[in-house]
């Protein structure tokens, strides 16, 4: 057992570090204002480029074909550049490259890693959240095309998109988790309208709702089999709650150093509170790091599509709001008219518990699936 | 990076695990069963497990910290009732200050509350000094302030004190006036770094005992959900009881995450990397085993509230261990300190 460096790796980081030091875009720490959001596209592409992106995916996606462990290091490194953390998808790719046939995959899975193509995730509707398996957009066959109408909501980076993984039903004659189907939908087509949506933080780019009304896809951009959508959706929601799938371990990590600054700058303004506050912020974001070495070590066996992703999407959601409430308590409340980004990052915090399934439907997992508790 | 065990690493935490599964206490009653403690102390003593930090071929350890802590975790979880943290440390101190082996079973000293190994200062050990995990132990090393450092001595111990927080591991009691020898050779006291990567060691492996003791009561509980009865359904099939163990169960998981950390960075990083390290560790630890302990007896009921039921002896066990070189609190000002956060009276 070993946490530190091989050489390799220690070559690895001093690449990184050097290429960072001319190639950081000084984005903001976190989802608090709509320029991280629009400077997201260039970032993922400056990453890709230089090779620092994609470490463990095959080399014939565009992917480095290195350890899952890489991984842990460029989210050290950025955090320690105070960089943007890197784009999170890997959870699409994992997801389309565990279920596509090899000419899809092709098609498609390039331009996810490379960062030329932006991709949003079309799964839930106004009427199916945590129970996804109702969702009622139908994808009807005419022709050698597919015609879609439904409407899905918080649909993040819907703006940016030029593909959608969406999941919609193709056989309403069968039980509901047997009656659907995914495909890589374009979205820049006249049946699809994108309406941003604000979030309480007031960024607007964050996320969207998305209206089907008579758009096409080609059936041959079915990912899957007929049928075969709710797998699909299961492997993609459970590598969604993973933190190495993630990256946020930078942005937890830039976020309590940005802080550690700030009280080490005065610290006669801060109290005990506000020291507690954040010294356990900083322990949280530095277990994540450790958890996420440890699953990605794990990944050498193989990849699992387990249910471990629960277990891990609660450990990062108590980080990333121990580092809310860090913020609000070290960055303060602007009452007057003070910088209001910790207040931003704090609120921000709060949609953890919610994205990629909430915490206690993570907690419902946990317990059938990896404690073996009765159904309820 | 490769943080898997290695076959010989899990290995041995095989071994472990069998041998306090098979003579460790299941049951409360068990705990006075002194044939069968008395055997799972030889299986102990055959392994040489105590002596894995004794010193090997110059002054290093016969075994890293990470096999310490695989043995820690797994005495932590099976509640075993054999010496271990005690001796581990006592060896180690031996090791550091180039003291030959002990010939006798020994431990270490404690202030009272534990929080620091027991400084004698001219010849005087604070009051109500503690010898931890002293079962067997006739004797119990301490520090004296020498130059340079801290010179280790032994001191012999008096009356063992009733089990009274943990079950499993009785302390004693040191003798009131008792002689202290000093070990090992003048010119090589125990430094600064010394001290901090002892104490690194320490942190290390109660983390690694708290983890086990949060692993074993998690399993009792959810045993235990699965079949009790009540409204005519199993209780883990209630939501309210699913997601305390499930929050039970990430909080563990974080904690060995941390804790597999700390004792890879006692050998591995330099002695204040590793003391802030395995502080880290601690503090998270500390905080995550009291919850899963409180988890476990709650979802126990009446029962868990009772001496018979084993829930408490996991709870119990988790205090010492918190205690030994401070909890959630102290350590937590060990990583503010390590950062230059809080200033001088940090959060006191
Ligand atoms: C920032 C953000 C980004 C998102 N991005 C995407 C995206 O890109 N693509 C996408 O498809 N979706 C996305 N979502 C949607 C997200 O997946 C859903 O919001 C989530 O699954 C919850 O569904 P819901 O909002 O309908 O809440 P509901 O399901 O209505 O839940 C409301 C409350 O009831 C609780 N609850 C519901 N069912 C149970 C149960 N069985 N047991 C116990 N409690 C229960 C929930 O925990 C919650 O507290 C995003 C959401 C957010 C906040």
């Amino acid at each position: 057992m070993d946490f530190g460096d091989s050489p390799e790796e220690a070559d690895f980081r001093r690449r990184l570090r050097d290429w960072l030091r001319d190639n950081n875009p000084g984005l903001p720490a976190s989802s608090t204002s709509d320029a991280y959001w629009a400077g997201q596209a260039p970032w993922h592409q400056a990453l890709y480029d230089a090779g620092f992106f994609g470490m463990s995916w095959p080399k014939d996606i565009g992917g480095q074909g290195l350890p899952s462990v890489y991984e842990v290091i460029v989210d050290a490194e950025l955090a320690r550049a105070g960089a943007p953390p890197r784009p999170s998808l890997g959870y699409l790719v994992v997801g389309i490259g565990h279920h596509a046939s090899d000419d899809v995959k092709q098609r498609f899975l390039p331009g996810l890693v490379n960062g030329r193509d932006r991709w949003c995730q079309g799964f839930s509707e106004p009427d199916a959240g945590s129970d996804l398996a109702s969702l009622r957009t139908r994808a009807e066959l005419d022709g050698d095309e597919y015609v879609i109408t439904g409407h899905k909501v918080w649909t993040s980076y819907s703006d940016a998109a030029d593909w959608c993984l969406l999941l919609a039903r193709t056989d309403p004659d069968v039980p509901k988790h047997r009656g659907l189907s995914a495909f890589a939908v374009p979205m820049r087509q006249p049946g699809i309208e994108q309406r941003p949506l604000k979030m309480i933080n007031g960024v607007t780019r964050e996320f969207g709702e998305v209206l089907f009304d008579g758009a096409r896809v080609p059936a041959a951009n079915m990912i899957g089999q007929p049928g075969e959508g709710w797998r699909l959706a299961m492997t993609v929601v459970s590598h969604e709650r993973e933190p190495g799938e993630l990256g946020y371990v930078a942005r937890y990590s830039k976020v309590v150093s940005e802080l550690g600054r700030q009280v080490k700058a005065d610290p006669g303004k801060f109290g005990p509170e506000q020291v507690r506050d954040l010294g356990w912020a900083m322990i949280e974001a530095e277990m994540l790091r450790l958890h996420v070495s440890r699953r990605l070590s794990d990944r050498m066996d193989g990849i699992s599509h387990g249910p471990e992703g629960s277990v891990d999407k609660l450990l990062m959601t108590a980080v990333e709001q121990a580092v809310g409430h860090a913020a609000l308590s070290v960055g303060g409340t602007p009452h007057g008219d003070g910088d209001d980004m910790w207040l931003k990052v704090y609120l921000y915090s709060r949609a953890q518990s919610v994205m990629g399934g909430t915490s206690q439907i993570q907690r419902n997992l946990v317990a059938s699936r990896i404690l073996g508790l009765p159904a309820s | 990076m490769d943080v898997r065990f290695s076959p010989e690493q899990q290995a041995l935490r095989d071994s472990a695990a069998q041998a306090v599964d098979r003579l460790g206490p299941h049951t409360v009653r068990d705990l006075e069963d002194t044939e069968r403690a008395a055997k799972l102390d030889a299986a102990v003593e055959a392994s040489g497990w105590r002596e894995l930090r004794a010193a090997g071929e110059g002054r290093a350890p016969l075994a890293s910290a990470v096999e310490a802590a695989i043995i820690a975790e797994e005495m932590g979880r099976g509640l075993a009732d054999a010496p271990f943290v005690g001796a581990t440390l006592a060896a180690e101190l031996r090791r550091l200050v180039g003291a030959p082996p002990a010939t006798a079973r020994e431990t270490v000293g404690f202030v009272a509350d534990l929080s620091a190994p027991a400084v004698a200062d001219r010849g005087t050990l604070p009051a109500g000094a503690v010898a931890i995990d002293a079962r067997h132990s006739a004797s119990a090393l301490v520090l004296v302030p020498v130059e340079g450092g801290h010179a280790v001595a032994e001191v012999s111990l008096d009356a063992s004190i009733p089990a009274e927080v943990d079950l499993t591991r009785p302390a004693a009691t040191i003798a009131a006036g008792a002689g202290m020898e000093r070990l090992g050779p003048v010119e090589q006291p125990l430094t600064a770094d010394d001290l901090r990567r002892w104490t690194a060691l320490g942190l290390g492996l109660t983390s690694a005992d708290l983890v086990g003791v949060m692993r074993g009561v998690l399993s009792v509980a959810c045993e235990y959900a699965g079949a009790r009865r009540q409204y005519g359904v199993a209780i883990g099939s209630f939501q309210a009881v699913q997601h305390m163990l499930a929050d039970a169960c990430v909080a563990m998981e974080g904690s060995r995450s941390v804790a597999l950390h700390a004792a890879w960075a006692v050998d591995a990083l330099a002695a204040e990397e590793a003391l802030a390290a395995t502080a880290m560790a601690k503090a998270y630890c500390s905080r995550a085993a009291r919850m899963v302990c409180e988890t476990g007896i709650q979802v126990h009921g009446g029962i868990g509230n009772t001496w018979d039921c084993m829930a408490h002896v996991y709870l119990r066990r988790a205090l010492l261990a918190i205690d030994v070189l401070g909890g959630a609190g102290a350590n937590l000002q060990r990583v503010l300190d390590h950062n230059g956060i809080g200033g001088a009276d940090g959060l006191r």
